[in-house]
């Protein structure tokens, strides 16, 4: 009962996961065997470092796209949740309808916004610019403009995943803290952040951890916009880019995913931590 | 009336008010956001149902002059979204079925004996679920197209590259980590003593497990079935990067087929959108309390 399950995971998952780590130190072609590979210690790290020009950028930006989703988008799928906990009517369709976005693939979330941004066609431009007289804002092409214009499509799937969490944490309060508060006299503000927010720490990792990872997997959304060029470079775009892109280096890919895995650890630690601590299964 | 009577009365007034006050802001506030949140969906399906001269003659943002199903009727022929759709189902619903398979089996092992090894186990199942796709995809691609299997197994090519397997494979791989954990927490919650009465009557492990543990798993399978399908339905990565023949891809990631090299028909772009998303969005409107549940069992520990 265990075996399979466990050969496929690690057959498929862990044995990739290591063999990046080694690739990474090589200088493999992928085209002859392994075996044509040599060992070149950390040129990779360096080169990336020094002469692959999108690497800065995508490492900005996937900074940026992480600092968006945990200070912007989060906390407002938090106020959103904190809202519609309160009895409130139409409570239920108000949920239905932010956790809409959740449902789509960020495949589909890029073609809906790409409606909602294009220059002379778009939504925006249409209502409060000029499009028949040339008078356009180009969001998805502009390099200073198209990483904020993604991630306001982002965060709109990003706040509803968040209030759903949030939601559950919430109705898991014990009713009588908060009343016990009230009864102290605690203005609504104060009363959040002394009590409500404390008890919610369990899905404050939660949410910590699915931010962090979601926003090193961004991938699908700027393929579909643009390749991941032109201002939307991001890590994961690169790794792709050197096995099915023009670029084919097999040892800059696995560099790259090395320092996704290197970051990536941190959360997955963290959760693991929090999920087993004091565990005696 | 006293005045004190008065006093008492007015402040009573006054504290409802700014009771009902900032509810009517809160409404209004919500009521904007949802509009605002709609507004994009809204407008995909809007253009959709336009055809493109009547977007090209009175502008996008205009009364419709005509309105009609030809975008969706392209887009069905054009994207072959028959095709693609049956894809998806041949790699959704095999992987739903082996991933509810393998974790609950892990999951009923761990909860069911005290082995040393059930805590790195489980940790070496959902770490697997939390690495972002690239860290694998480099080797998994090169492993692909290195691994030869029977043609039968593989659809002809007789690699598990651009095989159906080979994404079924690596779906089941990469989500039975989530499932795992879920389920091991829930199993937990069942009373050890249900096993244990199993056991004196005489039932095998396959027995208790299939017999027992698994129908009172039903909720957290149902939850778990409904977002492995969204969520492997919308995978875009590992079929873009280990399908290559444009015909074999699922629904999602042929949608890139739509997009021209020098001219993008929006018009039949959205109809193809709308036509992909709604397998999800009816799945999520009939199933909205599976969908949710199995979120927060993920993320509510036991």
């Amino acid at each position: 009962m265990l075996g399979v399950p466990t050969l496929v995971v690690g057959a498929l998952v862990w044995f990739p996961t290591v063999a990046s780590i080694v690739l990474s130190f090589t200088n493999w072609d992928g085209i002859g065997g392994v075996g044509t590979a040599k060992w070149v210690g950390t040129q990779n790290y360096r080169e990336i470092a020094t002469i692959y020009p999108p690497f800065w950028p995508a490492v900005e930006h996937n900074a940026i796209w992480l600092a968006f989703l945990a200070f912007v988008a989060t906390p407002f799928g938090l106020f959103l949740a904190y809202q519609l906990d309160k009895e409130i009517r139409g409570s239920r369709i108000y949920q239905s309808i932010f956790y809409l976005p959740v449902v789509l693939s960020f495949a589909i979330i890029g073609f809906i916004w790409q409606l909602v941004y294009s220059p002379t066609q778009g939504l925006i431009n249409n209502i409060f610019e000029d499009p028949a007289h040339g008078n356009i804002t180009d969001w998805l092409g502009n390099p200073k403009l198209n990483l904020w214009a993604v991630l306001v499509a982002v965060g709109w799937r990003h706040v509803g995943y968040v209030m759903v969490l949030y939601l559950a944490g919430l109705k898991a309060i014990d009713p009588s803290l908060r009343e016990a508060a009230a009864i102290d006299g605690a203005g609504e503000w104060h009363a959040f952040r002394t009590v409500v927010f404390p008890a919610l720490k369990p899905i404050n990792i939660v949410i910590v951890v699915v931010t962090v990872i979601e926003a090193l997997r961004a991938f699908d959304i700027v393929y579909i916009i643009n390749r991941g060029r032109n201002g939307l470079e991001l890590l994961s775009v690169l790794v792709t880019d050197n096995i099915i892109g023009e670029a084919s280096r097999i040892g800059y890919g696995s560099s790259i995913a090395v320092i996704l895995i290197v970051i990536s650890i941190i959360p997955i630690v963290v959760f693991v931590w929090n999920s087993f601590q004091g565990e005696a299964v | 009336m006293t005045s004190a009577a008065v006093a008492a009365r007015t402040r009573a007034a006054t504290r409802r008010r700014s009771l009902r006050l900032p509810r009517v802001g809160l409404h209004v506030f919500l009521f904007v956001c949802a509009l605002l949140w709609l507004a994009p969906v809204a407008w995909a399906v809007f253009t959709s149902f336009r055809p493109y001269a009547d977007t090209a003659e009175h502008g996008y943002v205009s009364l419709p002059h005509t309105l009609s199903l030809v975008n969706y009727r392209n887009a069905w022929t054009q994207g072959q979204i028959p095709l693609h759709f049956w894809n998806s189902m041949i790699i959704t619903i095999p992987a739903i079925v082996l991933i509810l398979l393998f974790a609950s089996s892990v999951a009923f092992v761990v909860a069911r004996f005290s082995f040393w090894f059930n805590v790195p186990l489980l940790i070496f199942f959902m770490a697997a679920n939390l690495l972002p796709q690239q860290v694998i995809i480099t080797p998994l691609y090169e492993l692909y197209l290195r691994i030869h299997l029977p043609g039968w197994m593989t659809g002809g090519s007789g690699l598990v590259y651009d095989s159906f397997l080979g994404l079924i494979a690596i779906n089941v791989a990469f989500q039975t980590g989530f499932c795992t954990f879920v389920l091991s927490n829930y199993m937990k919650t069942i009373p050890k003593s249900l096993g244990e009465a199993a056991r004196v009557d005489g039932a095998g492990i396959v027995r208790q497990f299939f017999g027992i543990i698994l129908p009172l798993c039903k909720p957290a399978l149902a939850a778990l079935a409904t977002l492995e399908f969204t969520w492997i339905y919308n995978d875009f990565l590992w079929a873009v990067v280990l399908m290559s023949s444009g015909d074999k891809r699922p629904i999602t990631s042929s949608l890139t087929n739509l997009q021209g090299t020098f001219f993008t028909d929006n018009n039949l772009i959205s109809a193809a959108s709308v036509l992909v998303a709604l397998p999800t969005i009816l799945v999520f409107l009939a199933l909205q309390r599976q969908f949710i549940s199995g979120l927060t069992l993920g993320a509510n520990k036991g």
